[in-house]
C-alpha cells in the first residue's frame, strides 16, 4: 500500500479539529465511573459541569477546551506500507498548519526564547511527530494528541538510584501528584515511566498518559504498580480541580523499559480531564477516523 | 454558603461580603488577561488603555476568528472558544494588578498562592474558581468581544468581554484570608504518610 499524501494532509487537519471537539468513549465512561463514586459535594458538582461541557461542545460543535495544546502526531507504519517518510512528515505538518489557519484555531506554539507565535501551531520541531513500525501489513495509523499545557507543565523526571527501589518510584509519583494539585486540571490520567534512559523514561510516561482508559500495562510488574498507585493517588483528597474529593485521577498508567544496573529512573507525565486524542487508520479500503 | 449576583464593576464592600465556599455569578463585563499580557504590563512597564478599576479579570487566551468590524463584532474578532488557563503561573502579578489597576476579582483555575491570598486580604479581592477544560460551556456565557488592547501579543492580548450570567463560580479565596486550596493541602499532607504506608513504602 502506498498512502496518498494529500489524504494524509487532510487527515492531519481533520484529526486536530476532531480531537479538540469530541472526547473518546473510554474517557466519557471514565467520567461516569468517577461521578458514580465521588462522595464530596463540591467534587461531584465539578464533575457534573465537566460532563455538561462534553455535551455542550458536541451540541454547539465547539472545542472542549480553549487550549489547543502542543500538537503531537504518532505515526505507526505497517510492514507492507511503502511511503516516503520525509514527505509524510511534511504532509502532517501542512495539515496541522491548515487546521490552525482554516478553522481557525488558537496557535499555542511559540519560539522558546523570542516567544514569537507564527500562528500556525507549528514551529521548530513542532508539531511533534513520532514514527514507529508495527507488525501489521497494509496499515498506516496516525494518532493525534493535542497536549494541553496545564497538564504538560505537570511533567517530572527523577533519576532514582537502585537503592531507592520501588519505594522511591512510588514516593516520587505521590509527591508529584501532590505538587501538581489542581494546576493540572484533575481528574487526570497520571502517566508513569519506569526504567530506560532519561529520555526514554519521559517518553514512556507520555505514552502511559495517552493510553486509553481500561488498557493495562503489558509488563505484569507495571500492571501491579498501576493498580497500587491508582488507589493511592485517589486517597489523597485532591479531587476535581484540586478543590477536594475522591476523583483525583481516572487512573495511574505505567509503561516500563529495561534500564542500567546503576539506574532507577522514574518520570511522571499528566493528562488533564480533557484527555483528547483522535486516530486515522489508512488501509487499502480507505481511511477511517476514530480514537 | 451564599450565592452573590455581582454587576461589574464592583466595590470593595461588595467583595468583603463574599466568603470562601460561596458562589458568584457575574454580569456585564469581564477582562481577559494572561502570562504575556502581565509580563508586558508589569515587567516591561507597558501602560494599558482599558480601565480595570473595580473589574474582574480571567486568566485566558481565547480562540477567535477575524471578521469584518460590525456592531456585533466591534473589534473585528468573533469568539470561537473562550476558556481558562492555570492561574499559578501568574501568581506574582495578583498584587500589582490590584494595586496599579484596581482589579477586584481574579478568575482562573487551579488556585493562587500565599502572596495572592495576602493581597486579597490587604486590598479587598477574591479568587473565583472556574472549572478548567470547560470552555465550550464558558463560551456560551460570553456575548461579545467588545474591546482589545495590546493586540501585538495575540492571543495573549488584553480582551474586554460583554458577559451574561457568567457563573456560578466557586469562591475559592476570599478577602478574609480564607482559601479552599489550603484546606485541601492540609488534607493531602495529613494523608501522605498513610497512603505511602498502605503501599508498603518503608515497610
Amino acid at each position: 500500500m502506498t498512502p496518498d499524501l494529500d489524504a494524509v494532509e487532510e487527515a492531519a487537519k481533520r484529526l486536530y479539529i476532531q480531537a479538540l471537539k469530541v472526547l473518546p468513549d473510554d474517557i466519557k465512561e471514565g467520567f461516569q465511573r468517577l461521578d458514580a463514586s465521588e462522595t464530596d459535594p463540591t467534587g461531584k458538582s465539578i464533575l457534573a459541569t465537566m460532563i455538561q461541557n462534553i455535551a455542550v461542545a458536541e451540541e454547539t460543535d465547539n472545542l472542549l477546551c480553549q487550549d489547543t495544546g502542543i500538537p503531537i502526531y504518532n505515526v505507526t507504519i505497517g510492514r507492507d506500507v511503502d511511503v516516503d517518510g520525509y514527505a509524510l512528515k511534511q504532509a502532517i505538518r501542512k495539515g496541522c498548519e491548515r487546521a490552525t489557519k482554516e478553522y481557525p484555531l488558537r496557535s499555542s506554539v511559540v519560539h522558546p526564547i523570542t516567544r514569537e507565535n507564527e500562528h500556525t501551531s507549528c514551529g521548530r520541531k513542532v508539531p511533534v511527530i513520532g514514527i514507529d513500525f508495527s507488525d501489521a501489513g497494509e496499515v498506516l495509523e496516525i494518532e493525534m494528541v493535542p497536549k494541553g499545557s496545564g497538564s504538560e507543565n505537570g511533567s517530572f523526571l527523577k533519576m532514582c538510584i537502585p537503592a531507592d527501589g520501588v519505594d522511591g518510584i512510588k514516593t516520587f509519583v505521590i509527591d508529584k501528584v501532590m505538587e501538581a494539585g489542581g494546576k493540572v486540571c484533575p481528574p487526570t490520567i497520571v502517566g508513569v515511566g519506569v526504567g530506560g534512559t532519561s529520555d526514554l523514561c519521559t517518553k514512556l510516561a507520555k505514552v502511559a498518559a495517552t493510553r486509553p482508559l481500561g488498557s493495562v500495562c503489558d509488563d505484569p510488574m507495571g500492571a501491579e504498580l498501576e493498580r497500587t498507585l491508582s488507589d493511592a493517588v485517589n486517597s489523597l483528597g485532591i479531587g476535581p480541580q484540586g478543590l477536594g474529593g475522591d476523583s483525583t485521577a481516572f487512573s495511574v498508567q505505567v509503561e516500563t523499559a529495561a534500564t542500567h544496573i546503576t539506574m532507577n529512573p522514574v518520570a511522571v507525565n499528566i493528562m488533564c480531564h480533557s484527555a483528547r486524542r483522535a486516530r486515522a487508520t489508512f488501509t487499502p479500503a480507505g481511511v477511517e477516523f476514530g480514537f | 454558603m451564599t450565592h452573590h449576583e455581582i454587576t461589574m464593576p464592583c466595590t470593595e464592600s461588595d467583595i468583603r461580603q463574599i466568603k470562601a465556599g460561596d458562589t458568584v455569578t457575574l454580569q456585564d463585563w469581564l477582562f481577559g488577561i494572561r502570562d504575556a499580557t502581565q509580563i508586558h504590563m508589569f515587567d516591561h512597564g507597558r501602560e494599558i488603555r482599558l480601565d480595570l478599576k473595580g473589574h474582574a479579570v480571567i486568566h485566558t487566551a481565547p480562540n477567535v476568528r477575524k471578521v469584518p468590524v460590525s456592531n456585533s463584532c466591534p473589534t473585528g474578532y468573533e469568539s470561537v472558544c473562550i476558556g481558562t488557563t492555570t492561574s499559578m503561573r501568574m501568581e506574582r502579578f495578583s498584587r500589582p494588578l490590584m494595586e496599579r489597576e484596581g482589579v477586584r476579582i481574579i478568575i482562573g483555575k487551579g488556585g493562587l498562592g500565599e502572596d495572592s491570598r495576602q493581597a486579597f486580604q490587604d486590598l479587598g479581592g477574591v479568587y473565583l474558581a472556574i472549572i478548567g477544560g470547560t470552555a465550550a460551556l464558558e463560551t456560551t456565557w460570553i456575548e461579545q468581544i467588545t474591546d482589545i488592547d495590546m493586540d501585538d501579543l495575540n492571543p495573549e492580548s488584553l480582551w474586554q468581554f460583554k458577559i451574561k450570567d457568567f457563573g456560578p463560580l466557586l469562591v475559592a479565596m476570599d478577602s478574609h484570608g480564607g482559601s479552599l486550596y489550603d484546606k485541601v493541602k492540609e488534607t493531602m499532607t495529613d494523608r501522605r504518610a498513610e497512603v505511602l504506608a498502605k503501599m508498603g513504602v518503608g515497610a
